[in-house]
């Protein structure tokens, strides 16, 4: 204890750390009825910090190229001591984080959390989760198994509909005309720089706005009661991420993340076939439209919809104008219900089978 | 007299430092653009392959062949009668597949059906298939682009 002490006192000396010592003992987080929601931002950073930890120790053993991705993964997963818990870690806590992050956004929704002046918090957000979707999208492709080939093949398909510069686009992605050991390449390195360093980027700046402009409150909450951040809602924060590591635990032990076949770029796609959880309600809502929407391509209708509907969700700090006011906006209320009804019921409905 | 119109020489600095720096910019970033777009491989144009041997494609079968870099699908009908077409869906780029069970091809990507004639027939799919020219000689099924 006295080394530690002695150990405080030097650095404080050189680097005068008293401010930052004040500056904790007196930040404090309101609480008030729904306080629970405050902690799904700290859970997304949990899971995403288990990401970039587990995501390190893959490193060690992946190969991205065509010929040894596969092979590589399957080495790690039957030779490697607890390689298969790694990897399904990996893959679950991606999926958690997800999840998280949506339920996030979902309550700052509809708490009016992202109205003037916390505009930059929400758009920083929303970059976040489409960061988040680029991870997932371009990790599914890394393992080079048959699920994952096809999905990246639909998926940078769609990008090449975007109007002017598409089939440009499709070239960056893919590395060439075709999805190949190109294309996986260009994943790996987007997959473990170029995202990594963006979203670390975002993560930061996402939490100086907070910082700086303190936690919202909803209005029908104030005045509120507060408590100190630390160590009082660090502890509640520590407790939510250990049940956050132990679902993970729980569920890459109990359902350790398959492997399935390596990708055959001269097969047929396979029957049953389908994308992530998280992009289920695009894929259905892609499969129920017909060929021909008033002469206009429906993939391509589908598609102009998803960006305008997504553009508009993003855009909500302009529009809400009544919520800013301290009003309430029933319209904002119903348009965050109907978004939610839509992606859960395709979601659930797409698992039971509904969509043939 | 007409006023004189005079740069003043803080002005001229401005432009020039500015220019100089958009120019640096540009100079750097270029060379990013153009290396970021893969280079074009110049391939030589696949347009006849042997697909398949008739003797192993039974009536109401198909199979996958390779043309060139893309999948393509021969069909062997009911009827016994083969056909060619791209094995890529028109919807979102899978490859299809036949369905013995449909009597025709079939996407397991988006559930998209094309007949026997690589014509799109229900689902998704906005355009047909592809039609490949097929040559069958002896056991042989060659397949012939531009039919």
């Amino acid at each position: 204890m006295k080394l530690l002490e002695k150990l405080w006192r030097a650095l404080d000396e050189r680097y005068d750390l008293q401010p930052l010592l004040a500056f904790a003992k007196e930040k404090s987080v309101p609480c008030h009825r729904h306080d629970w929601m405050y902690y799904f931002g700290g859970l997304t950073l949990f899971f995403f910090a288990v990401q970039v930890a587990t995501g390190i120790l893959l490193l060690l053993y992946y190969r991205p190229t065509a010929e040894a991705a596969f092979e590589s993964v399957q080495f790690m997963m039957t030779r490697v001591p607890f390689g298969w818990l790694i990897r399904s870690i990996h893959s679950w806590s991606a999926n958690l984080m997800i999840a998280s992050a949506f339920v996030h956004m979902f309550t700052v929704f509809f708490s009016g959390a992202y109205v003037k002046p916390r505009e930059l918090t929400w758009w920083t957000g929303a970059a976040l989760l489409l960061l988040a979707l680029g991870f997932g999208f371009s990790g599914y492709l890394l393992p080079w198994n048959e699920l994952a080939f096809f999905a990246t093949r639909v998926g940078t398909d769609m990008v090449s509909k975007v109007p002017f510069v598409g089939h440009w686009l499709l070239k960056v992605l893919r590395g060439g005309e075709d999805v190949t050991g190109a294309t996986l390449t260009r994943f790996f390195g987007i997959h473990v720089a170029v995202l990594p360093m963006i979203t670390t980027f975002l993560i930061v700046l996402h939490l100086a706005f907070i910082q700086r402009q303190g936690i919202h409150v909803p209005e029908g909450e104030k005045p509120v009661r507060t408590r100190p951040f630390f160590p009082n809602f660090v502890l509640r924060e520590a407790m939510v991420w250990l049940v956050g590591l132990a679902l993970l635990a729980a569920l890459a032990a109990f359902f350790p993340w398959e492997l399935g076949k390596k990708a055959d770029p001269f097969a047929p796609a396979p029957a049953g076939i389908k994308p992530e959880w998280y992009f289920l309600f695009m894929f259905e809502t892609l499969k129920l439209l017909p060929a021909k929407v008033a002469g206009i391509e429906g993939e391509i209708l589908g598609l102009a919809a998803f960006t305008v509907g997504g553009l508009f969700w993003f855009l909500a700090p302009l529009w809400d104008k009544r919520r800013a006011r301290g009003a309430r906006n029933p319209w904002a209320l119903a348009v965050g219900w109907v978004v939610l009804l839509y992606i859960a019921s395709f979601t659930v409905l797409s698992y039971l089978g509904v969509f043939k | 007299m007409a006023e004189e119109r005079k740069v003043s020489r803080k002005t001229f600095v401005n432009w020039l430092l500015g220019t100089s720096l958009g120019a640096t910019v540009a100079a750097a970033l270029y060379p990013v653009f153009r290396y970021v777009l893969p280079p074009e491989v110049a391939e030589a144009p696949t347009n006849r392959v042997l697909a398949g041997k008739l003797s192993e494609l039974p009536p109401n079968s198909g199979k996958i062949f390779r043309f060139g870099a893309k999948p393509g699908i021969l069909v062997r009908t009911p009827a016994g009668e083969v056909r060619a077409f791209s094995g890529i869906c028109t919807h979102l780029n899978c490859t299809v597949q036949y369905r013995s069970d449909f009597q025709h091809i079939w996407c397991a990507c988006h559930n998209g059906h094309y007949d026997l004639q690589g014509k799109n027939i229900q689902g998704p799919p906005p355009r047909p298939l592809e039609a490949f020219k097929v040559d069958i000689v002896g056991d042989d099924i060659y397949v012939t682009r531009g039919a």
